[in-house]
């Protein structure tokens, strides 16, 4: 057998055979490793979880035409809509505005894809239902309550098409939105309907995006686009993305702050527990000295039963930290957190250094022991 | 030259002396057994000769080197090479087996040597018992193991504090049969004892009164003496 053999004989035996001791050592360890782990799980999911609560408050990017251009042309919205990761987009709401009469009285008539446009304005709240057919619009409140229409209504709208030329077509009313904003005094359709109306442009006036990302990565986009797509002016709606950007600044700042005070406290938990340990060797550690260990084998000795409930520790704490994260998620978001590989080795590593440091002391008293004074017979 | 040979120690704690002005020598292979009442410095004079602590007057020489004077590094290192002590209380190492008890010596001295360790536990009637942890030893197996631990690293000196002071009249008498055979084998042991009989076991008896050696007795049914 070589001596290291029976180094990790000699630790992997007292961890085992004194099970009912080293159990509290290890709770203490794997209670902080979890809460670390969930916290830090926490920390990296926050931006996704919180980026998606932001997102049922609408459109966070928007592109619109460059100075100088009047219209984006489909081309130019594809190609710097294409430059935004697919992954991270919730809804992309190209619109047309158009001024149309309705008994006469003009309002502005929106065309769009209605899909995206309701994946992109979560937060519209419509009575009655979004349009499914053709012929089916939406219509704000305000125009709702200036031509006293309600779900279920027809009315006839009359306005010129592209070419100059008057329409007149008949549209049903599917549903009245309200979103307390400018949404209110325009009458939505879908894009089909929009051209069949007014005629294909080949434009839009503008193109909604509502993106999971942060400010940070949202600019990048903009700047890629603005490089790219020189026809393109991307703007950022900064009063959702800055207000996102404090809220999970905060939010981050806090779980940091908690993480902090946990491993502090999984800190003073473990070096408490083996201040324990070691009063309770005394006798076992005096032995060791008479028998002509040196100190740097005592303290290689306990440093080593140490780092091992630590990484046993770890080992739990990435894996019920995972369960405390989703705990965490399920109830405070409403969402489930995606398992981070990345951080199961760092919750191990802090695991095992946090241990290693609460260690310090109470080893380094280890070595204080006198075996003349705790060997001596009774 | 004697193996051990002190000359004019004395250990003083505070306001007490615990050894004054103690002379005294042992031989290659002597067996010398220390006695005296509680608080005649028996505990303080074992301490001394077996590198747990030092003297605050006079010289201590094992085999040859000062230990008085040396560093408490040096002293593990003397301990290691040249002592095995074995205890009153054991002291053996309760979540290691008996084979592991023994091998942890090993281990501090130079490299485990798991037959090495088996072929010592054999010497002393325990082969049968090297897997057991010593909870599901008895006392005498236990002092047994730790004899067997004193053993192995093949010391110039065995130094036994009360060896058979928590073991029956049976395994008192299988530990000191060990001790007469180590005796016949060469090794020089010191037994620091209360009981006359075990004392009676040496080959001379060292008796200690208030921190001074009061007489020294040579036992003629001392096993050594026979040799003689």
């Amino acid at each position: 057998m070589t001596k290291r053999s029976m180094y990790f004989k000699m630790i992997a035996s007292s961890l085992i055979r004194r099970r009912s001791r080293m159990f509290v050592a290890l709770l203490a360890v794997a209670v902080g490793a979890t809460i670390l782990s969930g916290l830090v799980t926490i920390y990296y999911d926050i931006p996704r979880q919180m980026g998606q609560e932001f997102r049922s408050y609408g459109a966070n990017f928007i592109l619109v035409p460059a100075s100088g251009e009047e219209a984006l042309s489909e081309t130019s919205a594809e190609a710097a809509v294409s430059l935004i990761p697919s992954d991270e987009v919730v809804g992309i709401a190209p619109y047309r505005y158009e001024t149309v009469k309705i008994n006469e009285q003009p309002f502005m008539a929106a065309g769009t894809e209605l899909e995206e446009a309701r994946k992109a304005s979560p937060y519209w709240f419509v009575s009655g239902d979004w349009p499914e057919t053709d012929g089916s619009v939406l219509i704000g409140q305000e125009v709702a309550d200036t031509i006293r229409l309600l779900p279920g209504n027809t009315f006839t709208m009359t306005g010129t098409d592209g070419n100059g030329e008057s329409f007149s077509r008949e549209f049903r009313v599917s549903g009245v939105v309200q979103t307390g904003g400018t949404e209110e005094a325009f009458i939505f359709m879908s894009m089909a309907d929009f051209v069949a109306a007014m005629g294909e442009s080949g434009a839009y006036d503008v193109v909604e995006c509502s993106i999971s990302a942060p400010q940070t990565e949202l600019e990048d986009i903009a700047a890629s686009v603005t490089e790219r797509v020189p026809d393109v002016a991307p703007r950022l709606v900064t009063r959702v993305t800055r207000s996102e950007g404090t809220v999970l600044t905060k939010l981050q700042a806090l779980v940091f702050l908690v993480t902090a005070v946990v491993l502090l406290l999984t800190m003073i938990c473990v070096a408490t527990t083996m201040m324990a340990v070691v009063a309770e060797r005394r006798k076992e550690i005096g032995l060791k000295k008479a028998l002509g260990a040196p100190n740097r084998n005592i303290i290689l000795e306990f440093m080593g039963e140490g780092l091992l409930l630590g990484c046993l520790g770890g080992v739990l704490g990435v894996i019920l930290g995972f369960g405390f994260a989703q705990l965490i998620g399920v109830n405070v978001f409403s969402r489930s957190v995606h398992f981070q590989a990345a951080l199961a080795p760092v919750t191990l590593i802090a695991s095992v250094l946090i241990t290693g440091l609460a260690c310090m002391i109470p080893v380094r008293s280890a070595t204080d022991v006198d075996p003349a004074i705790v060997l001596r017979g009774e | 030259m004697s193996l051990l040979e002190i000359r004019g120690i004395s250990k003083i704690y505070g306001n007490v002396n615990a050894l004054r002005n103690v002379d005294m020598t042992v031989e290659q292979g002597e067996w010398l057994a220390v006695m005296g009442p509680s608080g005649s410095g028996k505990t303080t004079m074992m301490n001394i000769i077996g590198c747990m602590d030092k003297p605050s007057e006079g010289t201590v020489l094992l085999d040859g080197i000062d230990i008085s004077t040396e560093s408490a590094r040096n002293l593990t290192s003397i301990r290691r090479d040249k002592i095995g002590l074995i205890f009153q209380q054991f002291h053996l190492i309760n979540y290691l087996t008996a084979l592991e008890n023994v091998m942890v010596a090993q281990y501090y001295h130079s490299m485990p040597d798991e037959k090495e360790a088996l072929q010592a536990l054999d010497r002393v009637g325990l082969l049968a018992r090297a897997k057991h942890l010593p909870s599901q030893l008895s006392g005498g197996e236990q002092q047994r193991v730790c004899i067997a631990r004193a053993l192995i690293n093949y010391p110039m000196l065995v130094l036994a504090d009360e060896p058979t002071g928590n073991l029956d009249e049976a395994n008192e008498e299988i530990v000191l049969d060990i001790f007469r055979k180590l005796h016949e084998e060469g090794i020089t042991i010191v037994v620091v004892t209360h009981d006359p009989e075990v004392a009676q076991e040496a080959q001379r008896t060292v008796i200690l009164e208030h921190g001074r050696i009061a007489r020294i007795v040579v036992n003629e049914s001392g096993k050594g003496q026979e040799g003689e």
